[in-house]
């Protein structure tokens, strides 16, 4: 007649629940700067950054000139190991890993972190050859039609294509400045970064080519976590979802961009984005 | 008052000094007149359709042309090239890649250096190490001799042009994933490469014209020949043989070669000129 | 982490594989200055110092002493130079300073053009138009300043004194092209400086050309060293006469148009190791020339754009 009891289990028995992570993880962080110190032989130029920057959103970085904005954004794919003496400490993790290992292959980084520079660039090739350069140095495609398909979806994308599908195999260096930097644009796309910096990708542009440039920065966050560097207030207000603000090597405040524009938290901030400096 | 004076004083001193100036250039551009005046005046009454299509003339007869030194001069300076031009570009791919290194300091001191060395000096480097051995002047050995020369411009050309490059160009290859080295050949070079074409072929004429390097590596050969280890004749060399001769007629024949070699240089600095313009036109865009 | 692994080969591979044709540089380098030491050593050892002290240059007799073409080469070197310079310095100053602007690049074309005509065509325009023009005006000199020991000797035409010209010639486009870089790189600052203190164009530009001082010894300098080792027009010119004279009209020798005549005539082991010697102190010197003459333009191209405004003071002072 014994009944083989269910054993209850004894308030002591119960596990405890595991304890969680002290700052849960973001799951939508695609790059995390965490602690980074940059140096250019003995001066230090980055003073113990941290920054989440997270997918389909645009970080926008703001500051002083020389306030290392552009230095940072250069170390997010190692831009900057290409500077003779320069050094970095603490980590930067992309998807998970830090880029700075030991094992981390810095071309294959590049192609993964695609970045756009402040004045156009482009080879002096053609319109075609510039957006296939990447594409052909990477082997990424199979056939040809596979790198024409390529090609023009990467100009569809920077709102180029309709501007020079005639005229694909003429020297890129005969568009105009906003049409330059599209082609940029359109040539980093086409290796499939996942992340994009641009470092002040306007600056150098009239008024209406910027204003395609900036329309063009909200089209891509769909696809892509974007990073871009500028001088322009107003631009950072109207592109950016996050906004951080670098003053002297360090990071001073980083938040919504609305908030940082409308309510920052730190008097500095206030003082730069009402133009009290700078 | 005296203030005046001073000043009218210094206004003289200022004027005559601009004269002296402007006379120099003159005073400079005279002998250029002279040897161009020369060279063509009597260049032109000696050169013939014979100089380029005949061999020459046994001593004391008259007529012939120079045929087998023209090839001959084509051959050694072909040579010279095949040896110079892959080395003094990649030369100056280092020297510009890794400018702050200090091998490339050195390579730099040693191009300068190379570059400083007399001609004649260079042939008797070249005699030592590519004639005696085989006791037989060459034109390979006139060949290397001309390419030793021919490296230091090369190198040094390539170097100045890369770093005309814009940095950005590297960068953007280098921010698509392209590894140095292909940054460096399919971006960097292809944009250099019209200016290091120009240098090289002022490179080119001005090796064309040596003839010191040459009088004991080629030496001179009267008879054709097409053989690297033959002595070869060179119009240089010819014209130098020519002009210190007693007879009338090798003067002449001697003036024919320089128009022809003065013809050379004078065209390929016209070339060289006007890739230059095209060039600067394409990077002001 | 193969994949990895082999895009850093790539990249070392290039720095390795540029490197070894850069090396090839310094190699040829080193194996001139090896070689000629090493196919000279019968004569070194021979002659030890005399060779550069005694004049006796002998073939026949087994007799080499080098010092004629020593004297002959620093003659007519400093004798071009004495004419070269001051012409040179001209237009480099001219070019960089007076001209007006349409006037610039034809005169450059013009000057490179001078440098890039080849020896021999000097040489044999110097053989039958120079010389003659020069026996002509020593022949016309009148025979009071004949009697003076630098105007001695038979009037023959060839000589030191159309060798000097003729290595003028020559000179004069390397010299000013380098000299006008030079110039070039002298900060605006500094004539604006002196125009401001209220200076006349000369003193504006001697404030210019103060301040590019070192720069500009240095070229004439490299013009120098292109005068030792010049060979052709020289040898076609200077008479080629092993004997050390003050005169300007006698035929002397150089050290490269010894080389150039004699060279495939050494019969003798000794004769030809003492032509290499000879070869072999040419590219010592001129080494040592033309490294001189590069430190001092670097030297002055350098901190010319750090302290421009630094040197205003003393440059002014050089005008006043």
């Amino acid at each position: 007649m014994l009944q083989t009891a269910v054993p209850l289990p004894s308030p002591a028995a119960v596990p405890s629940l595991p304890v969680a992570p002290a700052p849960a993880p973001d799951t939508a962080a695609k790059i995390t700067a965490s602690g980074l110190d940059f140096y250019y032989g003995p001066r230090r130029v980055l003073e113990q950054i941290t920054l989440q920057m997270r997918r389909n959103e645009v970080t926008a970085l703001i500051g002083p000139s020389g306030c290392g904005k552009s230095t940072f954004l250069r170390t997010l794919n190692r831009m900057n190991d290409i500077v003779p003496g320069a050094r970095v400490e603490g980590s930067v993790v992309l998807d998970g890993r830090d880029i700075y290992a030991a094992a981390v292959d810095v071309v294959d980084l590049r192609r993964r972190v695609g970045m756009v520079f402040q004045k156009s660039n482009p080879f002096p090739k053609s319109i075609f050859d510039n957006v296939a350069y990447g594409l052909r140095i990477n082997r990424m495609t199979r056939s040809r039609e596979d790198l024409e398909g390529r090609v023009e979806a990467s100009l569809r994308s920077a709102a180029l294509w309709d501007e020079v599908k005639d005229r694909l195999h003429t020297s890129a260096l005969a568009l105009s400045g906003g049409q330059q930097q599209r082609l940029c644009i359109a040539r980093a796309l086409a290796v499939e970064p996942e992340v994009l910096l641009m470092d002040e990708p306007a600056s150098a542009l009239d008024p209406i080519a910027t204003q395609r440039i900036e329309e063009l920065i909200y089209q891509l966050k769909s696809r892509y976590t974007i990073v871009i560097v500028t001088h322009n207030m107003q631009q950072a207000a109207r592109v950016s979802d996050v906004t951080a603000f670098f003053w002297l090597g360090r990071l001073v405040e980083t938040g919504l961009t609305t908030k940082i524009f409308t309510a920052p938290a730190q008097k500095l901030t206030e003082d730069y984005i009402t133009g009290r400096f700078g | 008052m005296t203030g005046m004076i001073s000043t009218g004083g210094r206004k003289v001193m200022s004027s005559l000094f601009v004269a002296l100036c402007t006379l120099s250039v003159l005073i400079a551009l005279v002998p250029l007149a002279f040897v161009l005046f020369f060279v063509i005046s009597e260049g032109v009454q000696a050169l013939n359709f014979d100089f380029f299509t005949k061999m020459p003339k046994p001593v004391g007869e008259t007529g012939g042309g120079m045929a087998n030194a023209i090839v001959g001069t084509l051959m050694v300076t072909g040579l010279g090239s095949m040896f110079a031009i892959p080395i003094g570009i990649m030369s100056g791919v280092y020297m510009s890649e890794y400018a702050g290194t200090r091998f490339a300091s050195l390579v730099r001191f040693a191009a300068d250096t190379l570059n400083g060395v007399p001609s004649i000096v260079i042939g008797v480097f070249v005699y030592g190490i590519a004639v005696l051995p085989f006791k037989q002047f060459s034109a390979l050995a006139g060949g290397l001799a001309l390419g030793v020369m021919m490296i230091p411009i090369i190198a040094r050309t390539t170097e100045e042009l890369l770093l005309l490059v814009p940095g950005t160009m590297r960068e953007g290859a280098l921010a698509l994933g392209a590894t140095h080295a292909r940054a460096v050949f399919s971006v960097v070079l292809p944009a250099a490469l019209p200016g290091i074409v120009t240098g090289v072929v002022l490179a080119l004429a001005r090796i064309a014209g040596e003839t010191a390097p040459l009088l004991f590596t080629a030496f001179s050969n009267r008879y054709f020949t097409t053989s690297l280890r033959q002595p070869i004749g060179t119009l240089t060399v010819m014209v130098f043989t020519y002009a210190i001769s007693p007879y009338k007629d090798w003067h002449r024949q001697a003036w024919a070669g320089a128009l022809v070699l003065v013809s050379i240089v004078l065209l390929c600095s016209l070339l060289a000129r006007f890739a230059t313009r095209k060039i600067e036109g394409l990077h002001s865009n | 982490m193969g994949r990895v692994g082999k895009k850093r080969s790539i990249d070392l591979g290039f720095r390795l594989g540029t490197g070894a044709f850069a090396l090839v540089l310094v190699v040829i380098v080193c194996a001139i200055g090896f070689e000629l030491t090493r196919q000279s050593m019968l004569s070194i050892e021979k002659f030890g110092f005399d060779f550069w002290r005694t004049e006796v240059w002998d073939p026949v007799a087994g007799q080499f002493g080098a010092l004629p073409f020593i004297w002959g080469t620093l003659y007519s070197s400093l004798l071009a130079l004495a004419i070269a310079t001051p012409i040179a310095l001209g237009i480099a100053v001219f070019i960089s300073e007076l001209c007006p602007n349409w006037l610039r690049q034809p005169l450059v074309f013009l000057t490179e053009l001078l440098a890039a005509i080849p020896s021999i065509v000097y040489g044999l325009w110097g053989i039958f138009v120079l010389v003659p023009a020069v026996r002509a005006f020593e022949t016309s000199m009148p025979s009071a300043l004949r009697q003076l020991p630098m105007f001695s000797g038979p009037p023959l035409g060839v000589g030191m004194l159309a060798a000097g010209v003729i290595l003028a010639i020559m000179v004069i486009p390397f010299t000013s092209s380098v000299a006008r870089e030079v110039l070039k790189s002298v900060p605006a600052a500094q004539r604006e400086g002196a125009y401001a203190l209220g200076a006349t164009r000369f003193e504006a530009i001697r404030a210019a050309v103060y301040f590019a001082r070192t720069g500009i010894i240095g070229a004439v300098m490299l013009g120098f060293g292109r005068a030792l080792g010049e060979t052709m027009a020289v040898t076609m010119v200077i008479g080629n006469n092993p004997k050390i004279s003050a005169s300007l009209f006698a035929p002397q020798y150089t050290m490269a148009a010894v080389l150039a005549n004699e060279f495939t005539e050494a019969d003798t082991e000794l004769y030809l190791n003492a032509l290499i010697e000879i070869g072999l102190v040419l590219f010592v010197i001129t080494l040592v020339v033309n490294s001189l003459s590069r430190l001092l333009i670097w030297s002055m191209a350098r901190p010319a754009r750090q302290d421009a405004a630094a040197v205003v003071v003393p440059a002014a002072e050089s005008a006043a």
